[in-house]
């Protein structure tokens, strides 16, 4: 199918950007970035950069779109036209249309929505800069937010795409890998709870390498559930006690 | 040991605070609980006391209305027989014409805007709020009603609790090292009239130290230290 | 923006409870097993007019895929490769809960999901159908109409889609003028350049059991379900989690293996379908 083959795992075993297969890139995450949103949060993974942002919940106008017993949550995952290689139209693609809807119900299942019934909770996420894993990026960067809006939730939501490159499962899939790979599994976890809420598979992996790669998710996850912990908490250890 | 956090710590969403059947967990949105585990829900400081009853309270987060709290409200919209308030909370508030005005009220004749306007502040009570419909309010009760003079200071409405103090400890020892007349709106907005506008600078300042610091120990008195040296500053203490 | 549907129907608390206590003891309001499908009906070449068609029912739903020919330009990133687009349209009167208007977030994603599951899976060798590399191939338009929903319309509309493909004969495409026009001889037709075969099972958490083909109530009674796609020979394809709720990793690891034990009662109705009208 593709014409230039390029090798994405060197005979060390290391990939394109020298990492070892189950290695994250460098993460970056921060709290409270935004002044007018009432949470918001920055993820950066590698070259991809995702901001967040969250209102409410607040009344929804008009109010027939509300629910009764519950709160509604209005989700909008969105790729700024310079974000990538090309321009993207800044018109809502096929693609994001379906992203958005996915990340809604992975949210949908993380904050306790029944406390604000007749309510909206409004979450918008904005890649800035694409370079493969936006959708999980934008996930983390929604829970980061969320949570420092004060909204009741679960858990956080760490989340992390796994690929099959050259016959290899690996963690945390970058541009290249994502575009050349043979699959691409994004999948967003309530860590301290174990629970899946969100799972794509885009390609073919055979039932075992499925479970293989449940498994590296799950010691990638860990370890950017640690780094949402530390982004949260820092803006509380950060506070210097002004003494007199 | 069945409570798995200390007293005053800053606990995460999803975080695991207390396991076990014998916990005193106090009912609210901050806990949630799955079999016998207890979680955090929300950014929040932990209480814990005699090493069994816990509770979580958030450091972020919005105002939720309950009735017979005080709150200070805005103004931002009338209708023909009542006014619609924002007081920082999901639901926008309603206060009725009648509420306001004491004499019979013709909404063909009267023009509620000539008795609070857009943009006006009234101190007010939640009367009614069962989440089906919207708060109302009153302002009918002692120092209720419009707010003429002062300042206003906004705060993050889950840290309220802590400028009030254990019993009212904290905002007592603002009132008196400032000198200041000092309302507070449980929804995060805050009244402040002073002898001087300096006096009012020195008492904003004080409760955005405490906003700010709510989370580090020994707040009562390095606020107490630090009023009295900004008052010394600007010459109104020595 | 997507926003927490607001116009769902109601079922009754009545209904819900006897569907969830039914399922908690393995049986069903309809009688199946668990793993059970309801009555399948497949039907190729459907509709006359298409290259390729297939009416596919599962239940009381209803979807009706067709394939339309042309001739165009690769894409510059596959020059040597045929194109294929996936669309998939909810007609309004196939549910009170459609609304009249482009797809809405529902229909896209039941494409997309197809889409990928087809592509991924080198269902047509997309390569075989470049008519002059680099300057003109065959464009094939896949259209999914779903015309009644009785729950489950990812499966049958996939249902549709593989069938539709696996039954379609395509005109030849004759080269004239050294390559310069393409011209479509209707009187010549080809099947498609078939590599793979594949099913979508989408599997349905209620508490902690699970079931596939939910049907329209049980859909209501999901705490949320796993789409996926599998190959012939067992390979997993594709996949999407589907609605709020949440699985562990042991409850997704048993979801598919059901998936992949389901998956064999869709290729047999197909090869079973495809047989009849080759002996016509």
């Amino acid at each position: 199918m593709r014409y230039e083959k390029i090798k994405l795992v060197d005979e060390n075993g290391l990939r394109i950007d020298g990492r070892k297969p189950d290695q994250l890139r460098p993460v970056k995450m921060e709290v409270s970035v935004l002044k007018n949103a009432d949470g918001s949060a920055y993820v950066e993974q590698g070259n991809t950069r995702v901001l967040a942002a969250v209102y409410g919940p607040r009344e929804v106008h008009p109010k027939h779109l509300t629910l009764p017993d519950r709160a509604i949550l209005r989700t909008r995952y969105h790729m700024v036209p310079y974000s990538t290689d090309e321009r993207k139209s800044p018109a809502p693609t096929r693609r994001e249309i379906e992203l958005s809807k996915v990340i809604r119900e992975a949210l949908e299942s993380v904050i306790f929505v029944e406390l604000y019934p007749r309510t909206t909770i409004d979450v918008f996420i904005e890649v800035i800069q694409a370079d493969a894993g936006t959708r999980t990026a934008g996930l983390m960067a929604a829970s980061l937010a969320l949570a420092d809006a004060g909204i009741p939730m679960k858990d956080l939501i760490a989340a992390v795409a796994i690929g099959k490159v050259d016959g290899t499962l690996v963690l945390d899939i970058n541009q290249v890998e994502d575009e050349y790979g043979e699959a691409d599994m994004p999948i967003a976890m309530m860590p301290s709870l174990g629970e899946i809420v969100l799972l794509q598979l885009n390609g073919v992996l055979s039932e075992e390498e499925f479970y293989e790669a449940l498994k590296l998710a799950q010691k990638g996850i860990a370890q950017l559930y640690e780094f949402e912990k530390q982004a949260l908490m820092k803006k509380y250890v950060e506070v210097k006690v002004e003494e007199v | 040991m069945p409570i798995l956090v200390q007293h005053r710590q800053i606990v995460l969403p999803g975080q695991l605070l207390a396991e076990g059947k014998d916990v005193e967990v106090k009912a609210q949105h901050t806990i949630y609980r799955i079999g016998d585990k207890y979680y955090s829900s929300v950014i929040g400081l932990t209480d814990v006391q005699n090493g069994k009853r816990l509770s979580v309270i958030a450091l972020e987060g919005f105002y939720f209305p309950k009735v017979d709290d005080i709150v200070i409200g805005m103004i931002i919209d009338t209708g023909l027989t009542s006014w619609t308030v924002d007081i920082r909370s999901p639901y926008l508030a309603i206060l009725h014409a009648s509420d306001v005005l004491s004499k019979p009220f013709n909404p063909l004749k009267d023009n509620l805007r000539k008795h609070l306007d857009i943009g006006d502040l009234v101190l007010a009570k939640i009367i009614q709020f069962d989440r089906t419909r919207s708060p109302v309010l009153t302002v009918k009760g002692k120092g209720l009603g419009k707010i003429t003079k002062g300042v206003i200071v906004e705060i993050i409405p889950s840290r309220v609790p802590r400028v009030i103090g254990r019993k009212g400890s904290m905002i007592n020892m603002v009132k008196e090292e400032t000198k200041c007349q000092i309302t507070i709106g449980l929804n995060g907005r805050i009244w402040i009239i002073g002898p001087t506008l300096t006096h009012e600078e020195v008492a904003i300042l004080a409760i955005k130290k405490i906003e700010r610091e709510t989370h580090i120990s020994g707040l009562t008195d390095r606020v107490k230290a630090f009023i009295r040296e900004e008052l010394k500053k600007r010459g109104l203490a020595k | 923006m997507s926003m927490t549907p607001s116009n769902q129907r109601i079922v009754s608390k009545l209904k819900r409870s006897s569907i969830v206590s039914l399922i908690k003891k393995g049986l069903r309001v309809d009688g199946r097993k668990l793993d059970e499908y309801r009555e399948i009906t497949v039907i190729p070449n459907y509709i006359s007019k298409a290259e390729g068609s297939a009416y596919a029912k599962i239940g009381g739903t209803l979807v009706i895929a067709g394939l339309k020919v042309g001739v165009g330009t690769p894409y510059p990133d596959m020059p040597n490769s045929g194109v294929i687009t996936v669309n998939a349209e909810f007609v309004p009167f196939a549910s009170p809960t459609f609304e009249p208007g482009p797809p809405d977030e529902n229909a896209i994603e039941l494409a997309r999901v197809i889409d990928r599951s087809i592509r991924e899976l080198h269902v047509i060798d997309l390569e075989k159908l470049a008519v002059v590399p680099g300057e003109k191939v065959y464009i094939l338009w896949l259209d999914i109409y779903v015309f009644d929903h009785d729950g489950n319309l990812l499966d049958t509309s996939m249902l549709a889609a593989i069938t539709t493909l696996l039954s379609a004969r395509i005109p030849k495409a004759v080269v004239k003028e050294n390559g310069r026009i393409v011209e479509l001889d209707k009187e010549v037709r080809e099947p498609l350049p078939i590599m793979n075969k594949v099913v979508t099972v989408s599997v349905g958490k209620v508490n902690d059991k699970f079931i596939v083909d939910p049907n329209i109530d049980e859909e209501q009674v999901l705490d949320c379900r796993l789409a996926v796609s599998l190959s012939e020979d067992g390979k997993i394809a594709g996949m999407q989690k589907m609605g709020s709720g949440t699985f562990t990793t042991e409850e997704v690891i048993e979801a598919v293996k059901l998936a992949k034990k389901a998956s064999k009662t869709l290729f047999s109705k197909i090869n079973e379908a495809l047989k009849k009208i080759e002996e016509q």
